[in-house]
C-alpha cells in the first residue's frame, strides 16, 4: 500500500499494516526530520524490519539532500540476510509500483568467509583461516611478486579481474544479498568481499554487522569513508553496550603469550635474513619512520587486516618514537613487553589495577614509557608488511599483544586491568588471564553519535529504555516503547512462584540447589510436557546451573518422565554439537512428535534462534538470569557505572537481568497470528521492581492475578488458554482491531492510533480473566 | 521369444520333443527347445514353474528326462545323439546337473509364495473355509481364487507392515525391580528389544556378532543393564564391557552428522558470527559464557541425551525417508493457521504466476539465475535457504509481498510431501475416544431449552392419564398373558420347536459355509455386471460357470442329503440359496438373450 505518513509517501510493500507500525514510522519520521537520534522499542513480530525500511527509503527519495545513506547494523548473519530478503522486497514494490523507480543500490557486507568464491580459499570453514589464505593470495607484494616469478607465487584471479574492471564501474542498481554478490562475482570474474567492500562507499544502502562500524578495528578498514548524512539503525540492539565493550576489551592468557614469543622469534630470523638480502628495504622502512611518512604510501586496502584499535579521533598523528623505529630494536622492545607480561601472568592473587598504575609498573620495571608504547600495533602492523609475511595467522597473538599495548597506553579512563591467577570455580587449576577490560560502553559509541546525523537504536525489548541514553552517553530525540495491539491474547505470560507442594521457587543464590525447588521445577517442566503441544524451550540462568539440575532430574527420574511425552535435546558449549541437536529439536516439532529445548539465558540460542510457531508454544524461563555477579570484571563495570554515571548496582543488574529475560522469552512470539505462553518460574518475578521492567506488550497481558502461581494453577490457565488459541484465527478477525486496511488506516485519527499502539488507550486485545 | 539378456548356460542339440528334433537350451530362468530350422521357441519353461525332473530309469532303451510343472503338465524331451547310449545318456546327465543346481534357487521363491498363501490362509478362517468348499472341490482354480477372491487379504497384508515408533522413553520403561536378594531383575518384552535395536543399531551388531556363539540371550542383555551404555551418568573410561565399542561408535556417527553441519542457515550457530578475530579479543563469541565447570561426568550425560533423542528421531526419520525439515515446516503447522495458510498460499502462486507473465521483475529472474548457476556449482541448498529465509521474514496476516520467487513456491510444493499416516480406526484418531454412542450431545444453549421445554410439555400430558382410562383391568391382563404364554390355553397348536432347534449342528455349519462361499461368487458374479468390454463379458461367463459348478459341487449334493436326513425339512433350507441362484441364472439368461440379438 502507499500510506502518506506525516506528510511523505511511503511505500509499504504489504496490502495491510500494524497500528504500531505506523505509529512507528511517524516517530522515525521525527528524528530524521530533527536529524538526530532516537530510542525505539517495538516487539519482535510486529513488522520492525519492514517498517524500518520502507520509511527510511521512502525518506531518501524524498530528501536525497538530507539522508544520503542508510547504513543498517543487525548481529547475526541470519539476520542480515532477512533485511536484505526484505529490502528486496521493498525494492520490488517500488519497481511495480512507484511511478519512476529509485535507483537504489543496496547490498550486504559480510566476512571473507561467508563471501569467498575461491574454489580453494572457500573451502576453509574457520573465518580466520580464511582471511588468512586470502590475504596470502591478495597482498601488495605478493602480486608485485606474481608479475616477476608467476610459477610460484599463485593469486587470486577474482581479485586480479575486480582491481582491473571492477573500479571503473558502478554497480547497477539493485538490491544484493551475500548470493547474489558471489553470483554477480562469478559472472564477471570479480571478487564478491573486495567488491563489496568497494561498493559500500557509494551505495545507498548498507547492510551488515555491528562490529564493522562499532569496532575501530574493522571500522577504520571497512567503514572509513561514510558520508555524515546518514542514517544508521542498529536493530537487535538491546546488547548493544556489550558489543562496544566487547570491542575496546582483551584478554590474554598464557597461551598467547607462548605464541607472540613464538612469533617474535621467527620475526627475528626473518629480519635477519632480510638484511642479509635485501637491506635496503628496511632502510627504507627506517626511512620512513623518520619522516613520519608512514601514511603516505597509499595503503592497499588488501594490505590492511585490522587496524589501529583505538578510535580514530585517539590515534596520534606523530612520527613514530626513535626507539622503535629500527626492526631490530622494536623486536627488543617487544619481546621485553611480552616478557614483562608473562612475569605479571606468574601471580598467585588477583591483581587489579588502573591502566594509569600498569604503565607506571611497566616503565620503573622494564623502561618502556608510554608513547612507543602507543605506536605498538602500527609499528607492527608495518613491519609485517615490510618482511612481506603471507601467513598471518601465526602473528595473531602477537597483534593481539600490540593492540593491547596501544589500548592500554592510550586510554586511561574506563578501563581496567585484572589479572586472574585461576578460575574461581577451579581454584586447583592455575590458568592466569590478563584481562584488559573496557567498562565504558559510550567510549566505543561516541564516535558513532558524533559522525552521523541519525542513529536508531530499536529492538523488541529495551526495556526499561532510561537505561541505555545513559550507558551509552547520548541525548534521544525521541525514545518510545510500542505495544503490540491484538485481536486476541495470543501471549499468556505467567509468573510461577512456588510449585503444588507449596515451596516456594527461585534460583535464589541460596536455594538454587535445593531438592526441593529443582524437583518443582522438573515436575513443572513435565507439567508444561504434558499440557502444551509441540516444541517447548526452557531456558537456564546458566550453564553451571543447567548441567546441575539436568544431573538431578535424571537422578529424580524426571527426565525419564518427561521423555515419556517429548523429546529432549540440550544446549552444549560447543557450537556445533548444539546446532546439531537444534536442528533435530526442530525436525522433532516439524514431525509432530513435540520436543522439549533446555537452553541458557545468554547463551547463543537466545540470541539468534526464533521459536516461532510450532517451534515454541511454551518458553520457562526458571529463574532470573542474573549475570554472575562474583565476576571482577563485572563488579568493576559496576563501580565505573556509580561513579561515573549515578546508576546504582541493584538497579544495573536488574535491568540486565530482565532485558535477557525479555529476550528469552520473547523468543516464542514472532507475529500476530502467533501465540504462546511465556512462564517465569522464580518468586521473584512478581516483585514490583523486577515486573516493572518488562517490555510494555509482555506487562500488558501479567495482570496481577497472573503474577502468584503455583504450578497446578498454571497449567489449568494454560489448558483453557491452549483451547482458545486453538480456534481459527483469520484476517477478518483482525482487521480493523490489529489490522489496518489503507482506508481504514486513513479513516482513524493519527493520534488515535498513536496512543493505542503505545498501550495508552485499551483495545479490543482484552486479557483473559481467571 | 528370447530377450536378449538371457545367457545361454547350455545348449543341448539333438534333443527330440514331440517327436521333432531340436535343439534344448538351458538359461537362466528357464529352459526352451527349439525346434530345428526353426526360430521361435516351441517350448519354455520357466524355472519357477518347474516342480521336478525325471529320468528315465537305466538300461531303458529311450533316454528321457521329463519336467514336473507345478500345474501339474509335463513335458518329455528325448535325447537322440547319433554317437549311441552313452553320448545320450552324458547329453541327459549334463543338462540333469545342470538343473539341479539351478532348480533350488527358484524354489525358494515359490516356497515363499505359498508360504505367504498358507499364512494368510491360516490368519483368515474364513477365507479358508471358502477356499477349501471352492478351489477343492474344483469350482474355481487356485490361480483364480487368489487372483479375484482374496486378493484384498493379499494386499492388505503387504500394506499392514506399519511400524510402530519409538518412545523416548523406552529406556525408562524398563523398571528394575529388586528380587529381594541384593539383585536387580529388568524386564524385557520384545517391543522394548525392538525399540533398542531400531534406536541403537550398534548394540544390534554386538546382539547379532555375540549371540548365540559367545553368550545366551540373558546374558547379553544383562551385560547391557550392567554397561554404561545403559546408565547414561556413567563414563566410557575404564570399564570394559562390550559396549565400550558402541558407545565409541554412536559418538564417531555424532561427530561425523555433527561436523556436517546444521543445514539450515537459520539454526547453525557457527555461522552466526560475522567476524573472525584472534581468540583474545573479546568480541569474539562464546568467551563470554565459557564457563568450564569440570564436570565430566553432567556433560557427558547432557551429551547422551542429546544423542538418544536424536537417535529415537532417525528411527522415525528412516521411515518417511527424506522428508526434510524446512519441507515440513509450512505443512504441519498447527491446525488454527492451517486454513488461512493455504488460502493466502494458493494466491501467493497465482500472482507470482501473473506477474511472471506480465513482466518478469528483477529479483525473479535473478533469483531463478541464481538457483540454475548455483546448482552447476555445487551449492544446491541456496534456494532452500532463500526459501527459509522468505518464509522467515513472512507475515502472513499482512498480506502476500509482492515478489515471491516462482522457484521457491515450487520447490516448497514439491517438497510438502510428507509422510502418510495409515490407520485401522481411522474414526478413532479423528474424533478421540468416542463417548457412549446413543445419547447426543447438545451443545447448542437453545436447543437445550427447546428440548426441556418439550420435556416439560411431555410431562404434563403423563398427569392426565388416570387409572380410570385404563382398558383392561389389570388381573385381566395376566389372566391373558398366562393364556398366550406357551403352555397356555390359547398356545395348544404350537410346536416349541423352532428351525434351529429341529437343524442338527453339522447342518447348520455346512449351511453356513455355503452361504459364505455363495455369497462370494454372487458378489464377484453381481460385480462383473454390466459388462462393458470384452474382458468383463468373459468374467462374466466365468463367474456363471464357477456358480454353475459350485451348484453342482456343492449345493446339489447338501441338497440331496437335507432330504434324506430330514426329511420334512430338507427341502425348505435351501430354498433362499436357491432363489439366490436363480436370480444369477435369470440375469445371466438374459444378458445372453439381449447380446444374441444384438449380434443379430
Amino acid at each position: 500500500m502507499k500510506l502518506s505518513v506525516d506528510g511523505l509517501l511511503v511505500y509499504f510493500p504489504y496490502e495491510y499494516i500494524y497500528p504500531e507500525q505506523y505509529a512507528y514510522m511517524l516517530e522515525l519520521k521525527r528524528t530524521l526530520d530533527a536529524k538526530g537520534h532516537c530510542l525505539l522499542e517495538m516487539p519482535s513480530g510486529t513488522g520492525k524490519t519492514a517498517t524500518l525500511l520502507s520509511l527510511i527509503v521512502a525518506y531518501m527519495v524524498e530528501h536525497p539532500d538530507v539522508i544520503r545513506k542508510l547504513i543498517y547494523c543487525s548481529r547475526t548473519v541470519p539476520e542480515i540476510e532477512k533485511v536484505i530478503a526484505e529490502l528486496q522486497n521493498l525494492m520490488s514494490y517500488y519497481q511495480k509500483n512507484a511511478p519512476e523507480p529509485p535507483a537504489l543500490l543496496g547490498l550486504v557486507l559480510s566476512s571473507r568467509k561467508n563471501m569467498c568464491i575461491h574454489p580453494e580459499v572457500s573451502r576453509e570453514r574457520e573465518g580466520k583461516a580464511v582471511d588468512g589464505k586470502c590475504f596470502g593470495l591478495t597482498a601488495s607484494y605478493i602480486r608485485e611478486h606474481h608479475e616477476i616469478d608467476p610459477e610460484n607465487n599463485p593469486i587470486c584471479q577474482y581479485y586480479e579481474g575486480f582491481t582491473l574492471e571492477g573500479k571503473e564501474s558502478m554497480m547497477p542498481p539493485g538490491v544484493y544479498s551475500i548470493d547474489d554478490l558471489k553470483e554477480y562475482g562469478r559472472m564477471r570474474n570479480w571478487c564478491p568481499y573486495f567488491l563489496a567492500r568497494f561498493a559500500i562507499t557509494h551505495a545507498q544502502i548498507v547492510v551488515y554487522s555491528y562490529h564493522y562500524l562499532l569496532d575501530p578495528k574493522i571500522a577504520e578498514v571497512v567503514s572509513k569513508e561514510m558520508t555524515k548524512q546518514c542514517c544508521v539503525v542498529f536493530d537487535e540492539a538491546h546488547n548493544i553496550d556489550n558489543v562496544c565493550i566487547d570491542s575496546m576489551s582483551v584478554k590474554i592468557n598464557r597461551r598467547i603469550v607462548e605464541r607472540s614469543t613464538n612469533a617474535l622469534n621467527n620475526l627475528q630470523k626473518l629480519v635477519q635474513d632480510m638484511r642479509e638480502d635485501d637491506a635496503n628495504r628496511l632502510n627504507d622502512e627506517y626511512q620512513r619512520m623518520v619522516q613520519g611518512l608512514k601514511d603516505a604510501q597509499v595503503q592497499r586496502e588488501t594490505d590492511m587486516v585490522l587496524a589501529n584499535p583505538v578510535l580514530p579521533a585517539d590515534v596520534l598523528k606523530e612520527v613514530v618514537p626513535g626507539n622503535i623505529r629500527n626492526a631490530d630494536h622494536f623486536l627488543s622492545f617487544l619481546r621485553r613487553f611480552v616478557e614483562y607480561i608473562k612475569t605479571r601472568l606468574r601471580v598467585h592473587h588477583v591483581v587489579q589495577e588502573s591502566p594509569a598504575g600498569f604503565l607506571k609498573d611497566v616503565a620503573s620495571k622494564i623502561c618502556i614509557e608510554r608513547k612507543p608504547l602507543r605506536f605498538c600495533a602500527e609499528r607492527l602492523a608495518s613491519l609485517l608488511r615490510t618482511l612481506e609475511i603471507t601467513d598471518m595467522t601465526e602473528y595473531g597473538a602477537l597483534t593481539l599483544i600490540t593492540h593491547f599495548a596501544t589500548l592500554v597506553s592510550t586510554y586511561t579512563k574506563g578501563f581496567t586491568i585484572i589479572v586472574e591467577p585461576f578460575d574461581d570455580k577451579t581454584p586447583t587449576v592455575i590458568n592466569p588471564i590478563l584481562h584488559f577490560s573496557c567498562l565504558d560502553s559510550s567510549i566505543a559509541m561516541a564516535p558513532v553519535f558524533k559522525r552521523f546525523q541519525t542513529v536508531v537504536i530499536t529492538s523488541g525489548t529495551l526495556s526499561p529504555m532510561d537505561m541505555y541514553p545513559k550507558i551509552l552517553d547520548f541525548d534521544p530525540v525521541i525514545m518510545s516503547s510500542f505495544t503490540m495491539t491484538l485481536a486476541r491474547p495470543c501471549l499468556l505470560p505467567m509468573i510461577v512462584s512456588k510449585g503444588n507442594d507449596q515451596v516456594a521457587i527461585s534460583s535464589k543464590f541460596e536455594t538454587r540447589e535445593d531438592t526441593a525447588v529443582i524437583r518443582n521445577y522438573g515436575q513443572l517442566l513435565v507439567e508444561t510436557a504434558k499440557t502444551v503441544p509441540d516444541g517447548i524451550v526452557c531456558f537456564f540462568t546458566s550453564y553451571l546451573y543447567l548441567e546441575s539440575v539436568v544431573a538431578s532430574w535424571y537422578d529424580q527420574g524426571i527426565v525419564d518422565t518427561l521423555l515419556r511425552y517429548k523429546l529432549l535435546f540440550i544446549e552444549t558449549q560447543d557450537n556445533a554439537e548444539t546446532s546439531y541437536a537444534l536442528m533435530n529439536y526442530v525436525k522433532a516439532c516439524d514431525c509432530g512428535r513435540g520436543a522439549v529445548l533446555l537452553a541458557v539465558a545468554r547463551g547463543k540460542v537466545s540470541e539468534g534462534v526464533d521459536f516461532d510457531h510450532h517451534y515454541g508454544r511454551a518458553v520457562l524461563m526458571f529463574g532470573i538470569p542474573y549475570v554472575y555477579t562474583q565476576s571482577r570484571i563485572l563488579k568493576a563495570r559496576l563501580d565505573y557505572l556509580r561513579d561515573q554515571f549515578q546508576i546504582r548496582e541493584n538497579d544495573f543488574l536488574t535491568f540486565d537481568a530482565m532485558r535477557h529475560a525479555a529476550q528469552c522469552v520473547g523468543r516464542a512470539l514472532r507475529g500476530k497470528t502467533d501465540y504462546g505462553i511465556m512462564i517465569f518460574a522464580d518468586k521473584r518475578f512478581s516483585r514490583q521492581d523486577k515486573r516493572s521492567r518488562l517490555p510494555k506488550w509482555i506487562q500488558e497481558h501479567l495482570v496481577d492475578s497472573f503474577c502468584n502461581l503455583s504450578t497446578e494453577e498454571v497449567m489449568q490457565l494454560a489448558r483453557r488458554w491452549l483451547r482458545r488459541m486453538a480456534q481459527p484465527f483469520t484476517r477478518e478477525d483482525q482487521l480493523g482491531i490489529s489490522l489496518l486496511t489503507l482506508e481504514q488506516l486513513e479513516n482513524a485519527e493519527k493520534e488515535k492510533l498513536e496512543r493505542q499502539a503505545q498501550g495508552k488507550e485499551g483495545v479490543g486485545g482484552e486479557v483473559m480473566e481467571l | 521369444m528370447t530377450t536378449s539378456s538371457e545367457d545361454v548356460l547350455l545348449q543341448m542339440g539333438e534333443v527330440r520333443y514331440k517327436k521333432g528334433d531340436g535343439t534344448l537350451y538351458v538359461m537362466n530362468e528357464r529352459l526352451a527347445w527349439m525346434a530345428e530350422n526353426r526360430d521361435t521357441v516351441a517350448v519354455s519353461h520357466r524355472f519357477a514353474d518347474i516342480k521336478m525332473q525325471k529320468i528315465s530309469p537305466e538300461g531303458k532303451p529311450k533316454v528321457q528326462l521329463q519336467v514336473v510343472l507345478h500345474d501339474g503338465n509335463s513335458s518329455t524331451f528325448h535325447f537322440v545323439n547319433r554317437n549311441g547310449l552313452q553320448a545320450m545318456l552324458e547329453d541327459r546327465d549334463k543338462v540333469k546337473e545342470l538343473l539341479q543346481q539351478l532348480l533350488p534357487n527358484f524354489k525358494r521363491k515359490v516356497d515363499k509364495e505359498l508360504e505367504e498363501k498358507n499364512r494368510i490362509l491360516s490368519e483368515n478362517p474364513n477365507l479358508l473355509q471358502l477356499y477349501k468348499d471352492l478351489v477343492i472341490t474344483q469350482v474355481l482354480t487356485s490361480e483364480e481364487f487368489w487372483a479375484t477372491h482374496a486378493k484384498e487379504h493379499a494386499m492388505k497384508k503387504n500394506n499392514k507392515k506399519q511400524d510402530i515408533g519409538v518412545s523416548g522413553a523406552f529406556l525408562a520403561d524398563i523398571k528394575p525391580q529388586t528380587d529381594g536378594c541384593n539383585g536387580l531383575k529388568y524386564n524385557l518384552t520384545p517391543d522394548i528389544i525392538l525399540c533398542i535395536f531400531k534406536t541403537y543399531p550398534a548394540v544390534k551388531r554386538k546382539h547379532q556378532e555375540n549371540v548365540p556363539s559367545k553368550m545366551t540371550e540373558a546374558e547379553f542383555w544383562t551385560k547391557f543393564f550392567q554397561s554404561h551404555y545403559f546408565h547414561r551418568d556413567r563414563i566410557t573410561a575404564g570399564s570394559k564391557d562390550i559396549f565400550t565399542e558402541c558407545g565409541k561408535i554412536d559418538d564417531q556417527t555424532l561427530k561425523a552428522a555433527v561436523q556436517q553441519g546444521a543445514g539450515d542457515p537459520l539454526l547453525d550457530l557457527k555461522q552466526f558470527e560475522d567476524v573472525p578475530l584472534e581468540e583474545g579479543f573479546c568480541s569474539v563469541a562464546g568467551d563470554r559464557n565459557i564457563s568450564n565447570s569440570g564436570n565430566i561426568v553432567h556433560q557427558n550425560m547432557i551429551k547422551r541425551f542429546n544423542q538418544h533423542s536424536i537417535m529415537v528421531l532417525k528411527t522415525c526419520a528412516d521411515v518417511s525417508g527424506s522428508s526434510t525439515s524446512t519441507a515440513n515446516g509450512p505443512a504441519t503447522k498447527t491446525k488454527d493457521s492451517k486454513s488461512t495458510e493455504n488460502a493466502t498460499a494458493n494466491g501467493g502462486v497465482e500472482k507470482s504466476k501473473s506477474s511472471k507473465e506480465g513482466k518478469a521483475s528483477d529479483a525473479d529472474s535473478n533469483s531463478t539465475s541464481n538457483s540454475t548457476a548455483n546448482g552447476v556449482l555445487g551449492s544446491p541448498d541456496k534456494p532452500a535457504k532463500r526459501q527459509r529465509i522468505i518464509e522467515k521474514i513472512h507475515y502472513e496476516d499482512l498480506g502476500e509481498p509482492l515478489i515471491e520467487s516462482a522457484d521457491a513456491t515450487d520447490s516448497s510444493q514439491k517438497l510438502k510431501k510428507s509422510q502418510q499416516l495409515s490407520l485401522a480406526k481411522e474414526e478413532r484418531y479423528l474424533h478421540g475416544p468416542m463417548p457412549i454412542t446413543g445419547y447426543d450431545m447438545h451443545e447448542d444453549p437453545r436447543r437445550m431449552e427447546e428440548i426441556q421445554y418439550h420435556l416439560m410439555r411431555a410431562t404434563e400430558t403423563w398427569n392426565q392419564r388416570t387409572p380410570a382410562k385404563v382398558l383392561v383391568s389389570p388381573t385381566a391382563a395376566v389372566n391373558a398373558l398366562g393364556e398366550l404364554s406357551p403352555g397356555g390355553a390359547l398356545m395348544r397348536g404350537f410346536h416349541e420347536q423352532s428351525v434351529g432347534q429341529l437343524v442338527p449342528p453339522d447342518f447348520e455349519k455346512d449351511l453356513r459355509n455355503l452361504y459364505l462361499s455363495l455369497s462370494e461368487l454372487l458378489k464377484h458374479f453381481w460385480n462383473s455386471f454390466p459388462p462393458t468390454t470384452a474382458e468383463a463379458e468373459e468374467r462374466a461367463v466365468r463367474m456363471h460357470d464357477a456358480l454353475q459348478r459350485f451348484k453342482m459341487a456343492k449345493l446339489v449334493p447338501f441338497e440331496s442329503r437335507a432330504l434324506h436326513e430330514l426329511s420334512p425339512l430338507g427341502a425348505s433350507l435351501t430354498q433362499h440359496l436357491n432363489r439366490l441362484l436363480q436370480s444369477a441364472n435369470t440375469k445371466f439368461a438374459t444378458w445372453q438373450e439381449r447380446k444374441k440379438r444384438q449380434n443379430r
